[in-house]
């Protein structure tokens, strides 16, 4: 039997007054992975195009891959290298044994390290789709709307901007969190205003300090701690990241201390030129995060500080520190909560990009902005709109009188 | 300058009244569903906070704090006691004149403000500034900032709402939460936006 064939005998059960009637949600997710829907719309006014929401979604999702790769390569890169220099010789557990099994513990061997890099992503990227697609399910067979495919990309959005040893039941509350309240509260994608996977990472920030932040965090390796880049740099300025042995071309690589999927700025620009290209992300809001951080770093490196090492931090380091390309490609880019007129698109990146480095500069109890920098940005992309839409308005009036 | 620079900073983002106080917010609620009105609203309560608090200030130093009196010859008598009462006396009286100034020589911002402008009477930000200002000891000039950029950063965070929610008009919300609640969880959000400046010190 053919799949389409497949799905068509299955389809009966779920309509009305069929025996899982209250999962058509679920069989519709499934089905349209497959096939595009065959439902038209009957009345004027309808515009056909060959990519649903569906695809867009997906697309975003495998432009995150070099992402993926190059952060399980990092996550496992930095575990091997601690490892070696506490001198352990092998991991502790269930992650120990499937190691042992397939791979060893050598930071020169590409394999073992993305082998050791997914034993601690995959568990949460599991319990992200798990327990995230557990309440976007649920809350589609009780409001009757479909599963929506946005939250394929709030899953891994997600995952990627977790520290690597977060505790997987903080994962779930954290998804728990930026779905339901972030999101399905609103009535479900497309019509929140905040980035839900944004939501559920600031919740876990604000309520668990201990476990999203400091410096024991970012290696997956009991008892070894080393401070991310933006923590060197907040403590000694640029001298102190290069005294520890972190270069420009290291960090633009991704073999530095970080989230999962946040290291890499080279790999991350291979999956945004991908959504560039393909016009998902918005270029104007991307340029505009750009710029903005751009001019603000000069700014700040003008005034210059005796006293505060961050105002010196010229802006190729902004650039490849933190999670600033991620969040300028995957999240400030997100088409529901940003600005949707394309001057506001301009402003709302350079909202971002001024908060961001304003944030790491100036506020000394968050060294990482780009997630408050873009959910300060989504609270002020439907006014910037507003004002944008009546100042066209405007316009036109005087253009007609005239 | 750069103090009074800082000043206006803190009290517009950093100690933003309505989301980070969550202060005057009975207004901030219910007059927020449209942008044009929620602006509006803004710029009514910038003017009487810019307005109350200074004075209030004078109130204070001049009158009602320990030692203030030495001039009329009683420098051991301490008033302060009867701080509230005169704010909220000087706060209602001000307002009402600035209606009917208003009323008289700017009839079109009076026509703006509309019902606003005696609401804001017992508008907590506006009480709630001048109390900030007596606690921390504000001079003059420090009031006179601090009630401007106390109102400005008010003004933003109603303004941002009605964006917000005139968007939301769009939403699919849930029965039991439709109207103020969905309101509440908007605001718990934005609050929670407006963290990234918490920690700031200036």
């Amino acid at each position: 039997m053919s799949l389409r064939g497949f799905f068509d005998s299955l389809e009966p059960h779920f309509h009305k007054g069929g025996k899982y009637e209250n999962w058509y949600a679920l069989y519709e997710a499934v089905d349209t992975i497959f096939y595009t829907p065959g439902a038209v719309t009957k009345t004027a006014s309808h515009v056909r195009d060959a990519v649903d929401l569906k695809r867009m979604m997906i697309l975003v999702w495998m432009c995150t891959f070099p992402a993926v790769f190059a952060g399980l390569y990092n996550v496992g890169f930095q575990a091997n290298s601690a490892m070696e220099v506490l001198g352990l010789t092998e991991a502790e557990g269930w992650r120990g044994a499937v190691i042992s099994a397939l791979a060893g513990y050598d930071a020169t061997s590409a394999w073992d390290n993305i082998l050791h890099g997914a034993m601690y992503w995959l568990p949460i990227y599991a319990t992200t789709f798990i327990v995230g697609g557990f309440w976007e399910v649920l809350f589609a067979m009780k409001r009757g709307h479909e599963v929506n495919e946005g939250f394929f990309v709030t899953s891994i959005l997600f995952s990627l901007i977790l520290p690597p040893t977060v505790p997987l039941w903080q994962v779930a509350l954290g998804i728990s969190f930026g779905v339901v309240i972030g999101k399905e509260v609103f009535g479900g994608t497309g019509k929140n205003f905040l980035n839900p996977a944004l939501t559920g990472r600031a919740f876990l920030f604000f309520a668990y300090p201990a476990q999203m932040s400091g410096d024991a965090i970012w290696t997956a390796v009991d008892g070894f701690s080393g401070a991310t880049p933006l923590g060197l740099a907040a403590a000694g300025g640029i001298e102190g990241v290069l005294a520890a042995n972190v270069t420009w071309m290291d960090a633009f690589l991704g073999s530095i201390q970080g989230s999962v999927g946040e290291t890499s700025t080279l790999a991350i620009m291979i999956g945004g030129a991908v959504l560039l290209f393909a016009r998902v992300a918005a270029w104007r809001i991307v340029a505009g995060v750009f710029l903005g951080m751009v001019a603000t770093t000069l700014l700040f490196n003008a005034i210059g500080s005796e006293t505060n090492p961050m105002f010196s931090v010229p802006f190729y380091w902004h650039l490849v520190m933190g999670g600033f390309a991620f969040g300028m490609f995957f999240m400030a880019t997100d088409p529901v909560s940003g600005s949707m007129t394309d001057k506001g698109k301009w402003v709302f990146g350079a909202l971002i990009g001024v908060m961001v480095v304003l944030i790491r500069v100036v506020n000394p109890a968050f060294p990482e902005g780009m997630m408050l920098a873009i959910l300060f940005a989504n609270l002020f992309a439907p006014l910037i709109d507003n004002f944008v839409v009546q100042a066209n308005i405007k316009r036109r009036i005087a253009r007609n009188v005239g | 300058m750069e103090q009074m620079i800082s000043l206006a900073v803190k009290a517009i983002f950093v100690e933003n009244m309505a989301l980070a106080f969550f202060l005057g917010m009975c207004t901030f609620l219910a007059i927020s569903k449209k942008v044009q009105t929620a602006f509006g609203l803004g710029v009514a309560v910038i003017v009487v906070l810019a307005i109350t608090t200074p004075v209030n200030n004078l109130i204070f130093n001049l009158l009602l704090r320990e030692g203030a009196l030495a001039w009329a010859g009683y420098p051991e008598v301490d008033l302060s006691f009867l701080g509230y009462i005169s704010y909220i006396g000087v706060i209602a009286a001000i307002v009402q004149i600035l209606e009917m100034f208003l009323d008289k020589f700017v009839p079109a911002l009076y026509n703006a403000l509309g019902v606003f402008l005696p609401l804001i009477t017992v508008n907590c930000a506006i009480m709630g500034a001048a109390l900030f200002m007596v606690e921390r000891d504000y001079t003059f000039g420090e009031s006179v900032v601090y009630g401007t950029s106390a109102g400005i950063g008010w003004a933003l965070a109603i303004t941002a709402l009605a964006g917000i929610r005139e968007k939301l008009k769009y939403s699919d919300v849930p029965e039991g939460l439709r109207g103020l609640g969905i309101t509440f969880i908007t605001v718990g959000l934005m609050s929670l936006g407006f963290m990234s400046f918490s920690g700031v010190s200036l």
